[in-house]
């Protein structure tokens, strides 16, 4: 992605962008990742932790973790649930239903009335359909009266999945 | 894939976070009164077998300098493989999921360039004959999977 090298993300420089290329397959299964991570940069380990730890400040790490294969781990009835909630209140609202455990993702998107009267997304992810739904009433039941009306999507194919990622 | 208990102790601790440290493993390893060997190892067998997709830092795509967005499309049951290929040539289209519902299209597209995005999406209609329902993300309330294994 060559937006990096853009005025608009004058936050990374040419070093936080290799870290990157060299850390967004995974981290190494050594004893000391960070310090193999560096030896390939021709880098300290130091310089690598300080900078993992200034992009995890602002944001440009979300957090360094493991990933489970949802499918994998029996998870297979993976669900959109969206919602039609209060403008004044969404963000507040947002971060409760993100914070349920089995909620993945939860974000506010714009409604498209009258169509797509929803600004709440949150993935609900269940070992059964039934359960999913059971997920779904739980968030309404959260969300009281603040629920104006819900849905659920669950994905039928992918069509597509290519990653985003970055390119040296 | 059988996940004997120490696997699933191992799944849920470092979907939390890994820590930045000289010796991350060993401070993981004794949290969790485990052999920071064994704890390796595990690792090593459950991104082997797929059960782990990944592990290490998770990049905030946006922040990289790229553009995202979400769009939905509604569109006829019998028209719909052949609005499929055509929404996934576009290079820009990263994801594409049929879904159960009026909308049943839904696709994220990534561009370097934001100003590209509305292009895309004009194109993508003249092309297909549909209308692209643009739901770019205004706030981000959580991501991540804290799965209980």
């Amino acid at each position: 992605m060559q937006a990096l090298k853009d005025d608009k993300v004058s936050m990374l420089d040419e070093t936080d962008r290799r870290i990157i290329l060299a850390t967004q397959d995974g981290l190494p299964l050594e004893r000391r990742p960070y310090e193999a991570v560096a030896r390939k940069l021709g880098i300290s380990a130091e310089e690598v932790m300080h900078r993992l730890r200034r992009m995890s400040d602002e944001g440009i790490v979300r957090r360094i973790a493991a990933v489970p294969n949802h499918y994998k781990l029996g998870y297979t009835a993976n669900g959109m649930s969206v919602w039609n909630v209060p403008d004044e209140h969404v963000e507040a609202l947002g971060k409760q239903v993100g914070a349920l455990e089995f909620v993945s993702h939860c974000y506010r998107r714009p409604r498209h009335l009258p169509a797509w009267p929803y600004n709440l997304f949150a993935m609900v992810h269940a070992t059964s359909r039934e359960e999913a739904l059971e997920k779904v009433g739980e968030i309404a039941r959260l969300l009281g009266d603040n629920d104006r009306g819900h849905d659920v999507l669950f994905s039928r194919r992918i069509l597509k999945k290519t990653g985003m990622r970055l390119t040296p | 894939m059988q996940l004997d208990a120490v696997d699933r102790q191992i799944i849920n601790a470092l979907q939390e976070g890994f820590p930045i440290a000289e010796e991350p493993f060993a401070e993981v390893a004794e949290k969790l009164a485990l052999d920071e060997n064994e704890l390796l190892a595990r690792l090593e067998r459950l991104l082997a077998d797929k059960t782990l997709t990944r592990f290490g830092p998770m990049y905030q795509a946006e922040r990289l300098g790229g553009a995202f967005t979400l769009v939905a499309m509604s569109i006829r049951e019998d028209d719909f493989e052949r609005v499929a290929e055509i929404v996934n040539s576009f290079p820009e289209v990263a994801h594409n999921y049929e879904r159960e519902h009026h909308f049943n299209m839904w696709f994220v597209i990534a561009t370097e360039n934001p100003k590209h995005i509305d292009a895309i999406l004009t194109e993508i209609e003249l092309d297909t004959g549909y209308s692209c329902y643009n739901m770019p993300k205004q706030d981000e309330y959580f991501v991540g999977l804290k799965l209980a294994v």
